[in-house]
């Protein structure tokens, strides 16, 4: 089985900043971690790797420096790691970055399983797992939990949601991507950290991966961010008041009127 | 301060620090209150291959030394030295092997401790043999091809825990400081027993028991070097270890600086934190200044140690009685500096306080190792005079 896990570099969120004038966030001087959420990601996929054999990528697009990234998964147990890097993927939104992943996926070629972290940490937007199945054409099952089985051909998962789980099964390949209940991620080895330091990490630019120059970078990224906000819950409760028969009969005409 | 580590020293330092700060911290008053051997943590040391730290390479290690395990030892100390000696022990279970093995003990036992699935111990101690360790009346007595061992060790660090267990234990009475030999005795082995764990003033989460020798019958080829080698391998075993005592030490000490740093700054007493009274910043700067003097002492003795120097037991002996009293010192004021806050249990220093009491007593208490260095002392001295 071959697992490919998207890991993303982020400015360490327990020291984020917020540029009050453009809304974004500040990333100068503020120390760079794995997205916190792929580190779930990883330790499932070297979980499914230990138990099921296989192989475990790890995949990321971002500057030279987020080689590193990639040298903290190989830490952990992953096998190889590719770094998608070049002036021309700078400036992605999320369409254009789930179409960078996906065309190197492609190339990597016989994955069964692409398992990215529920969101990241910076642009918190979750869009990049679903976008990826949406570019490859295959399943997506967004905040998975747990992983209840897999073969070479389908996966069953439990799926979070806002009022409880839902058990769901695909057809592999697919996207999962995974919510922090599913596991408790790793430290690194010491074996594991000298290997990653001495570990060739594969650099591919658009060429390689066979991108199409007008979906990749700033030119594949028609986002603009207006404004970022929280959408407020609209539930309104009510109390019904008198005697208990009052309010029951109160409730059912409420009901009723449904 | 610089101490000029290698790439690979650093990166076992730092994870050693992250496991300290991200595992072992928050869990460390609970484990102190339940006195709970702490399996979960030794799983996460295994998995963080720190226990093939000071192994060497051709049996599953990672080929350091007294340094590298010092390091360990004193970032796991400054959050739990309860967990920090639990893993230290491991090492001072195995350097006899690693000293005074046979080729084969060695390829049969080292790679598993390395990997740290199976705990070591070391068993010297009885109710009448602390710092006379010439006192000891457990014996081992050849019948055929098997040593027959029986008595009873006294507050064995990792007892009950450990799987494996290196014991002095007297092979032949009439030759005196000659006539002890060490063993090699795993768990499991018929007539092996544990006794009660002790109920202890600090470094709880650690493990004490009785190890109890009933007709334990042992293979012969489980004794490490010769027949009389037993109090050699133990001091020369102590001369590698004590080294990591100091770190314990200079962990607890750091941590409790750590903690006492924190509290000035943010405690307002007559209307300002407590940090700008000069009578807090002198106590403050003392303790900083005598845990690095002990932190600068112990990595030396560690590298010298490490460097296969001869007669290294005044060195060790240093290392950890400056950097032990220094633990207590520190400990103490930062208790003082907390003041009542400090004596609560919400609070990490009393912990630490009652942690440091051990590094002066136990591996030889603090009488014992300035009895060593000033004999060394005086027959060095003979020596030049001649
Ligand atoms: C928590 C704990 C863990 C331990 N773990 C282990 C272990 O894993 N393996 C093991 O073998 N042992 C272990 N020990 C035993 C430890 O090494 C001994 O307790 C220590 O060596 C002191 O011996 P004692 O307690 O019998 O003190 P004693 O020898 O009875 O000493 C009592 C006092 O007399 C002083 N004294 C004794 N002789 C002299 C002298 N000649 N000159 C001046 N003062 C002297 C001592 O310094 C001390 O102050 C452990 C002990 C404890 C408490």
């Amino acid at each position: 089985m071959h697992i490919v896990v998207c890991i993303k570099q982020v400015p360490d969120p327990s020291q984020a900043r917020i540029d009050r004038e453009t809304g974004m966030v500040i990333r100068e001087g503020v120390d760079k971690i794995t997205n916190p959420f792929d580190l779930y990601a990883l330790e499932e996929a070297l979980r499914l790797k230990e138990a099921q054999g296989g192989k475990v990528t790890a995949l990321s697009m971002g500057p030279p420096a987020a080689a590193e990234v990639l040298r903290d998964a190989i830490a952990m147990g992953v096998d190889h790691g590719v770094l998608l890097s070049a002036r021309g993927f700078a400036g992605a939104d999320t369409l254009a970055t789930s179409y960078t992943l996906a065309q190197a996926i492609r190339r990597l070629a016989d994955v069964h399983l692409i398992i990215c972290g529920k969101q990241a940490a910076d642009g918190d937007t979750a869009q990049v797992g679903p976008g990826l199945a949406a570019n490859l054409d295959i399943p997506h099952i967004t905040q998975v939990r747990k992983i209840a089985q897999i073969t070479k051909e389908s996966l069953q998962v439990e799926r979070l949601t806002d009022t409880g789980y839902e058990a769901i099964e695909v057809n592999l390949p697919a996207v999962i991507t995974v919510v922090k209940e599913i596991n408790e991620p790793r430290l690194p080895g010491l074996r594991g950290m000298m290997r990653a330091k001495k570990a060739e990490i594969q650099v591919w630019g658009p060429e390689e991966i066979d991108a199409d120059e007008t979906r990749i970078g700033l030119k594949g990224s028609p986002t603009q961010v207006w404004r970022t906000f929280e959408p407020e819950i609209h539930r309104k409760g009510e109390m019904l008041t008198g005697t208990p028969s009052e309010q029951a009969a109160a409730l059912w005409e409420r009901l009723r009127a449904l | 301060m610089d101490y000029f580590l290698t790439e690979e020293q650093q990166m076992i330092k730092e994870l050693a620090a992250r496991i300290a700060d991200e595992k072992i911290k928050p869990v460390a008053a609970e484990l102190d209150e339940k006195e709970e051997f702490p399996w979960e943590l030794m799983e996460v040391l295994a998995e963080s291959d720190l226990f093939a730290v000071w192994v060497p390479e051709e049996y599953g290690g990672l080929g350091g030394g007294v340094f590298e395990q010092a390091l360990v030892v004193e970032e796991l100390s400054r959050a739990c030295s309860g967990v920090a000696v639990s893993y230290a022990a491991s090492g001072l279970g195995s350097f006899p092997i690693l000293m005074f093995g046979s080729e084969a003990q060695k390829q049969q036992y080292m790679p598993d401790i390395a990997n740290g699935k199976r705990l070591a111990a070391f068993a010297l101690t009885e109710a009448g043999a602390g710092s006379d360790v010439s006192g000891i009346t457990t014996t081992a007595t050849l019948d055929g091809d098997e040593y027959v061992l029986n008595g009873t060790k006294q507050w064995i660090t990792n007892g009950g825990e450990a799987d494996i267990y290196t014991v002095i234990a007297v092979t032949d009475k009439t030759k005196g400081a000659r006539g002890a030999s060490a063993f090699i005795v795993e768990k499991g082995t018929p007539g092996l027993s544990f006794g009660k764990k002790e109920k202890k003033l600090g470094i709880r989460a650690s493990s004490t028991t009785e190890v109890i020798f009933e007709n334990c019958r042992i293979p012969k080829e489980n004794r490490l070097g010769r027949e009389g080698m037993g109090f050699i391998i133990a001091m020369k075993t102590f001369d590698k270890t004590r080294p990591g005592i100091g770190a314990q030490a200079v962990g607890i000490a750091q941590g409790a600086l750590d903690e006492a740093v924190q509290y000035a700054r943010q405690r307002v007493q007559f209307d300002q934190p407590i940090s700008s009274f000069q009578g807090i910043q002198f106590m403050l700067a003392d303790m900083a200044t005598q845990v690095e003097a002990a932190r600068a002492l112990v990595y030396s003795v560690a590298r010298l140690v490490d460097s296969g120097a001869r007669d290294v037991s005044k060195a060790a002996a240093m290392a950890k009685l400056f950097a032990s009293d220094v633990c207590m010192k520190v400990t103490v004021d930062a208790v003082q500096i907390l003041g009542g806050y400090g004596y609560m249990r919400e609070y990490p220093v009393e912990k630490m306080m009652r942690d440091a009491k051990i590094t002066q007593i136990y591996e030889g208490t603090n009488q014992i190792q300035r009895s060593i260095i000033a004999l060394e002392l005086i027959k060095e001295a003979a020596r030049k005079s001649k």
